[in-house]
């Protein structure tokens, strides 16, 4: 038992680190981690359920805004773009904020393409943080549920 | 006198519109051992804090919200309450930061939010705290009142005068009890917050005119000319010193229209610091002093003495005019374009009628020429004078004497106060944020990673539901699995030909002549 805990905690380790260094992920995550204690157990998974609920919302609204027979509303678009932004933001979810940080600029610029292409990146790099997410949040369930503790993983 | 405060059980109000951060930051300041109050609309927030006035000690307010402007929220806020308020964003932009402070914020926070910058946000509370003790101080130094003395971290009131009712709000709240502490007025009580309402100012201003700019303008004349029995002397003194700011405010602003070459003639008494009805306003109250202070304020900029020496030195001196609150310090020499000016004036929860109208609009309805003139004649023209505005407080206040009061605006603003967090944190952002940029090029440059279709077992769209955190699959030793919960097939079509249909309604589109407006008003300052 004690050796496939020992294992999982590696492979957790090794996945957390590895999001970091791929950019998914930034120490505002880590800051995020440090919030939850006992009393919140649940508190990660709930600010990332808000936070991905909050995105699915978001890119609604930039599609709509983005899909006006006639004139876009660029300034419409780029609210939608600095609140994501804000959103990831919270979450350390690096690559969606740095692809808003963009995406602000072809709204500034009013880039049509550019604003399309955007949206199409932000939605899917959201949908692959979930995945990777979800991944984790796996991981640290099969180590509790294998009698193990989930590890402090130390992001240098 | 005890030492050291507790800021335990400071009782703040966060207000977001974005839940992710709403949820954050109550448990950010939950772990401060604060008391938290969440807001998600700044309406709401409103309504809260005028439902429990003295309920709060200290605002924290994001700057985008969608049914009112983060600035607009904080004129509000300081005006009617007269509580410190931080402001927050993900942009930290300087010319946001800017105007984040000219609308009287004490602080201006850049997203994401460490723990270490929320545990100091107490200061700005005592900070605010000392300085009204301090303007009720001073204008009790007119009749000879109390002084007292500041140190370190207590504040020890020494004995004095009448009238030294310092208008403790007794709350149970620690540090609060710690700080004002009156050991040597037995008969302080409650203060009730005065509302200066639009009748209420009128009787002011007709009262101020009377007296006229020749005889010393006091708050005790004041007090008696306007007859109304339940206002106190210090209702009025700080009501004063308030209505001077925003004089001083407004005449920066005729000034630097001029430079700016936005024209107008202001010929006549240009600095007609004006003082009566021309105030059109729907009959509100407050005015945009915060704003005032805090260009205008360099009490303690050359003045770095303890407040005490100020007081202490002038027992003439009618009102103390320091700022209202501590802002950061800025230093900046350029013209401000009028337009933020006219966006402050705040008269309550109607929209501000005046950020619309043209400057020259603005001024024909505060500055009416040819009013018996708080400015007497003597008072050089502004427009004369250097661009910089100073707030000559010598120490221990100038009487009240208006014209010498309104005449040379010096702000010596000095330099930028890079002790603030949010200066430093804002720098660093901007070097964060283009970093990224970089990043995220090549990143989607050499994006190729699959991205499956997904498989809809779930829905996200229920509060808080952790479904998504299930896989239907484990992860196997190292294997990635990759799947999803929601339905996404429809947003790639949409995405390529973007029918509208297939979104849901629940969208929150921000207002966007506000937003634009958000945008226009952002001063560059160079």
């Amino acid at each position: 038992m004690d050796a496939l805990v020992a294992q999982l905690q590696m492979q957790f380790r090794d996945y957390t680190i590895s999001l970091y260094q791929q950019g998914f992920l930034d120490d505002q995550f880590t800051e995020l981690k440090k919030l939850q204690d006992d009393g919140s157990p649940d508190f990660v998974a709930e600010v990332l359920s808000l936070f991905f609920e909050d995105c699915v919302k978001l890119i609604g609204n930039m599609a709509r805004a983005l899909d006006q027979t006639g004139t876009v509303d660029f300034s419409q678009v780029g609210a939608s773009v600095h609140q994501l932004k804000g959103s990831s933001s919270s979450v350390g979810a690096k690559r969606v904020k740095g692809l808003c940080v963009t995406f602000k600029e072809y709204c500034e610029a009013k880039n049509y393409e550019g604003c399309v292409r955007c949206l199409q990146q932000v939605d899917i790099e959201y949908k692959a943080l979930k995945t990777k997410l979800q991944d984790m949040f796996n991981l640290e369930k099969q180590i509790i549920q294998a009698g193990g503790r989930v590890p402090q993983v130390d992001i240098n | 006198m005890e030492k050291g405060f507790t800021p335990v059980g400071l009782r703040v109000l966060v207000v977001d519109d974005d839940p992710t951060w709403l949820k954050i930051l109550e448990k950010m300041l939950k772990k401060c051992s604060y008391e938290v109050t969440t807001c998600g609309l700044a309406r709401e927030a409103l309504r809260l804090l005028r439902e429990r006035k003295d309920g709060y000690d200290i605002v924290i307010s994001d700057v985008n919200m969608p049914d009112m402007d983060g600035f607009k929220l904080l004129e509000h806020v300081g005006l009617e309450l007269d509580l410190p308020v931080i402001m927050m964003s993900v942009d930290g932009e300087t010319s946001r930061v800017m105007k984040g402070v000219q609308h009287g914020a004490c602080d201006y926070l850049l997203k994401p939010i460490r723990m270490k910058e929320l545990k100091i946000i107490w200061q700005h509370v005592l900070r605010k705290k000392l300085q009204e003790v301090k303007d009720i101080e001073g204008s009790c130094c007119y009749e000879g009142g109390a002084d007292w003395i500041i140190r370190n971290d207590e504040a020890h009131f020494l004995g004095g005068g009448e009238d030294v009712s310092f208008g403790k709000r007794r709350k149970d709240f620690d540090f609060e009890k710690k700080l004002l502490q009156d050991e040597s007025d037995p008969s302080s009580s409650k203060k009730a917050r005065v509302v200066w309402s639009f009748e209420l100012h009128q009787k002011f201003v007709n009262a101020v005119n009377q007296i006229g700019c020749d005889h010393k303008a006091g708050p005790k004349k004041i007090l008696d000319l306007m007859n109304v029995p339940w206002l106190t002397r210090e209702n009025v003194a700080s009501h004063l010193q308030k209505y001077r700011l925003y004089l001083s405010r407004l005449e920066k602003g005729k000034e630097l229209k001029c430079y700016s070459g936005g024209a107008k003639n202001i010929d006549s008494p240009p600095k007609d610091a004006d003082l009566n009805s021309g105030h059109q306003s729907p009959g509100k109250s407050s005015y945009a002093f915060s704003v005032g202070s805090s260009l205008l304020h360099k009490a303690t900029e050359t003045d770095p003495k303890p407040l005490a020496s100020a007081s202490v030195s002038d027992p003439n001196s009618d009102v103390h005019m320091p700022p209202k609150a501590k802002k950061t310090r800025i230093g900046f020499d350029p013209p401000l374009s009028s337009t933020a000016f006219d966006s402050l004036l705040p008269w309550n929860d109607v929209p501000d009628p005046l950020e619309s109208k043209p400057p020259i609009l603005y001024e024909n309805n505060f500055l009416q020429p040819s009013q018996s003139s708080y400015v007497s004649n003597s008072a050089p023209s502004l427009m004369e004078e250097e661009m910089k505005l100073s707030y000559e407080t010598p120490a221990g206040g100038t009487c009240v004497n208006a014209d010498e009061f309104l005449k040379s605006p010096t702000v010596t603003l000095q330099d930028l106060d890079l002790s603030a967090p949010s200066a430093i944190s804002c720098m660093k952002l901007q070097e964060f944020s283009s970093n990224v940029t970089n990043s995220t090029e090549s990143i989607l440059r050499s994006l190729s990673w699959e991205f499956p279709e997904s498989h809809h077992s779930g829905s996200l769209d229920t509060d808080l539901d952790f479904s998504w955190l299930q896989g239907e699959h484990f992860l196997a030793n190292t294997g990635l699995q990759n799947f999803q919960f929601q339905d996404y097939s429809s947003s790639t079509s949409l995405l390529s030909e973007l029918p509208p249909h297939l979104w849901f309604g629940n969208e929150r589109l921000p207002d966007p002549d506000e937003y634009s407006l958000l945008v226009d008003q952002g001063l560059f300052i160079s």
